[in-house]
């Protein structure tokens, strides 16, 4: 057999197809929308700093890793995680660590092709006219509630909610006819078609946020210059809080798509003597292009024109779908603008959808010896599922950001660390670096590879316990001093009454005040459902303040019913997956095709 | 647009498109992947061992 081909049915066909597909599957919403938000609510152009420090320590080393172990996977005949794992690390555990890079893109599909769904309702919207709502900002608040069913559970499955599903229904569809078609001729050739279109798109809209000058004279300072300068000046005390330095990276990982799932299995279809290591670097600086010369350029200036600096407040959903729509009603020329940019966000999230759907497809093929219209039916039928269970349980988004929070973004640390720790410690980088040079076009330093022995295990490991300190446990933050004659006074029987008084924004009439059993001078307030919101308790210093109690995901799984079903319905998927490589990999040993070192 | 944040936004559009324009040159001017499996070292497998004589 020629080394250089691969033993799986499917290959790319043209070495620039392959990087445009996983650019693809790097470039989203996040390129646009987060990655804005970021910076401006960390420092502003001194957030570029440790953002360009982690693409070179983290982000590029871990792409060339997941290039280098894929093709070598791809070449020992298996295209999936738990088969690749399989063939670097000779252990029976291995496969099932694979089975994470499963989980990962089925459940984040299952939530995406929704927001899919809502960039082409947006971008239909424009076309009709049904997004111009002059410059009445809550008007597009509302909106985007109504259109995502945000006021109750179950709220789309309702007839008004017709024309939202039948959108979540042909975007569904229509990235399985894409993968029905197989990597070459469904997503290569679509992202061959779609990359381009997407970059003429953006600079179309760039141009346009460039010449709008000021546009409201009685506001000179929201000018275009004005929207740059928000955007990028640096404020470089923020380089002392450790926040930006966690936020900077986190943004590169997750911006290039490392720790998916994804790029292991595209890169599994490359051929012995295809380039792993200039691909590897190619597709990540086109993503850094969608992000940086885009995104940064277009997003939040356009937004600070219109909106001032509140616009940097909005969370990435607020940017894109409530600040964006309200800029583009008043811009001149808005509603062709707003198509624009909202079917370049659809096609840009289209492409990464395709690639979440590729490794549970190449899973059952081969886990299964299933035909691609039976894998995809059997993989239509699972997300499905899930996207239902997220259309369902849209109140306030809850299902859709439990699922962002334990599996699009806590999983995906965890399977690159398993992946670098896979890389560095057990596959080996002598290995590893002469794998990666086989049919390269450009060498690798040989200290990215002690960089991902020694540096990205432990950077991984560090940015992963601050992100779950900050995320997972519950926190407290202080809202406002008690004045002293109030907190003289306070005592069980008037603290509701006071407090409400105190504080009319917080306490509410349906909320109740309880002493503390533990602490003395201090009081719980708490909402109708009992759940914890706000408390008074004594500083530092002595002064009484008021705290808002903030819940971290795990106490959430625990008081809402919503995050406790959404993390049962993961759990019950990862099991299924757990039993599918189970048995797909009692096949594997029974027919050779993996072998264990004792 | 105060001055820091002219060096810190054209810096940055420098680099990422100062090297995406050098990737894409390269892989462009590579050639294409069949000619270069066809230049490639022999693949047939003659069936040789390494040690024979």
């Amino acid at each position: 057999m020629s080394q250089n081909k691969n033993p799986g049915g499917e290959q790319w066909a043209s070495r620039i197809g392959v990087i445009l597909a996983v650019a693809g599957s790097a470039v989203g919403l996040g390129n646009f929308l987060r990655f804005p938000g970021q910076a401006a609510q960390n420092g502003g152009g001194a957030f570029l700093l440790p953002y360009f420090i982690s693409l070179l320590v983290l982000g590029i080393p871990l792409c060339w890793a997941e290039w280098t172990m894929g093709r070598y996977g791809g070449l020992n005949g298996f295209h999936s995680a738990p088969g690749i794992f399989s063939t670097l690390w000779k252990n029976r555990l291995s496969k099932y660590f694979g089975c994470i890079a499963l989980l990962i893109p089925l459940v984040i599909y299952m939530y995406y092709v929704l927001l899919e769904s809502w960039c082409l309702g947006y971008a239909i919207s424009y076309l009709n006219g049904d997004l111009m709502k002059g410059s009445d900002a809550d008007a597009y608040s509302q909106y985007f509630s109504d259109f995502t069913g945000q006021s109750e559970n179950g709220a789309l499955l309702q007839p008004s909610g017709r024309w939202q599903l039948g959108l979540l229904l042909c975007t569904f569809l229509f990235n399985f006819a894409l993968i029905y078609r197989g990597v070459s001729k469904g997503i290569e050739t679509f992202c061959r078609i779609a990359m381009p279109i997407m970059v003429v798109l953006a600079l179309v809209v760039l141009v346009r946020v460039l010449t709008l000058g000021t546009p409201d004279p009685s506001k000179p300072e929201q000018s275009v210059l004005g929207g740059l300068g928000f955007m990028w000046n640096p404020n470089y005390e923020a380089l002392q809080n450790p926040q930006t330095w966690l936020a900077a990276s986190s943004q590169i990982f997750f911006s290039l798509s490392v720790g998916f799932g994804v790029i292991i299995n595209y890169a599994s279809y490359l051929k012995r003597n295809d380039d792993v290591v200039l691909s590897g670097l190619t597709s990540s600086s086109m993503n850094e292009f969608f992000e940086v010369c885009l995104g940064g350029l277009i997003t939040l200036p356009a937004a600070f024109i219109f909106l001032g600096a509140s616009a940097g407040e909005q969370g990435t959903f607020g940017l894109g779908f409530v600040s964006l729509p309200n800029v583009f009603a008043v811009m001149p020329g808005g509603r062709f603008f707003g198509f624009l940019w909202f079917f370049m966000l659809f096609i840009a999230a289209i492409t990464s959808s395709v690639s979440m759907l590729q490794p549970v497809i190449a899973f059952l093929e081969e886990g299964f010896g299933l035909r691609r219209h039976a894998s995809a039916a059997l993989l239509g039928l699972i997300s499905a599922l899930g996207c239902g269970f997220v259309l369902n349980f849209s109140e306030n988004l809850l299902a859709l950001d439990t699922f962002d929070f334990w599996v699009g973004t806590v999983l995906i640390f965890l399977l690159a660390l398993v992946q670098a720790v896979i890389y560095g410690w057990i596959f080996g980088i002598e290995k590893g670096e002469e794998e990666a040079h086989v049919g390269a076009h450009l060498r690798i330093p040989t200290v990215v590879q002690y960089l991902l022995k020694y540096v990205v295990p432990l950077y991984l490991t560090g940015i992963f316990a601050m992100f779950c300190y900050n995320n997972v446990l519950s926190s407290s933050k202080e809202i406002a001093l008690v004045e002293a004659a109030i907190a003289d006074s306070l005592n069980d029987e008037n603290a509701q009454a006071q407090l409400q008084v105190a504080f009319p924004d917080y306490v509410k009439d349906s909320y109740s005040t309880m002493q503390s059993p533990t602490e003395e001078k201090s009081w719980q307030i708490k909402d109708e459902d009992e759940l914890l919101k706000f408390f008074i308790a004594k500083k530092e210093d002595g002064k009484l303040a008021l705290f808002e109690h903030v819940p971290g995901y795990l106490e959430k799984i625990r008081t809402d019913q919503v995050v406790f079903s959404s993390v049962l319905f993961i759990s019950l998927v990862f099991g299924f997956l757990l039993l599918m490589v189970h048995i797909a990999g009692r096949r594997w040993e029974a027919q050779g095709r993996i072998s264990y070192e004792s | 647009m105060e001055r820091g944040g002219w060096i810190v936004m054209v810096l940055s559009v420098s680099i990422v498109l100062a090297l995406l324009g050098y990737c894409l040159s390269k892989v462009m001017g590579l050639p294409p992947v069949e000619v270069e499996d066809i230049k490639g070292p022999l693949e047939i497998d003659t069936g040789d061992t390494e040690y024979s004589d």
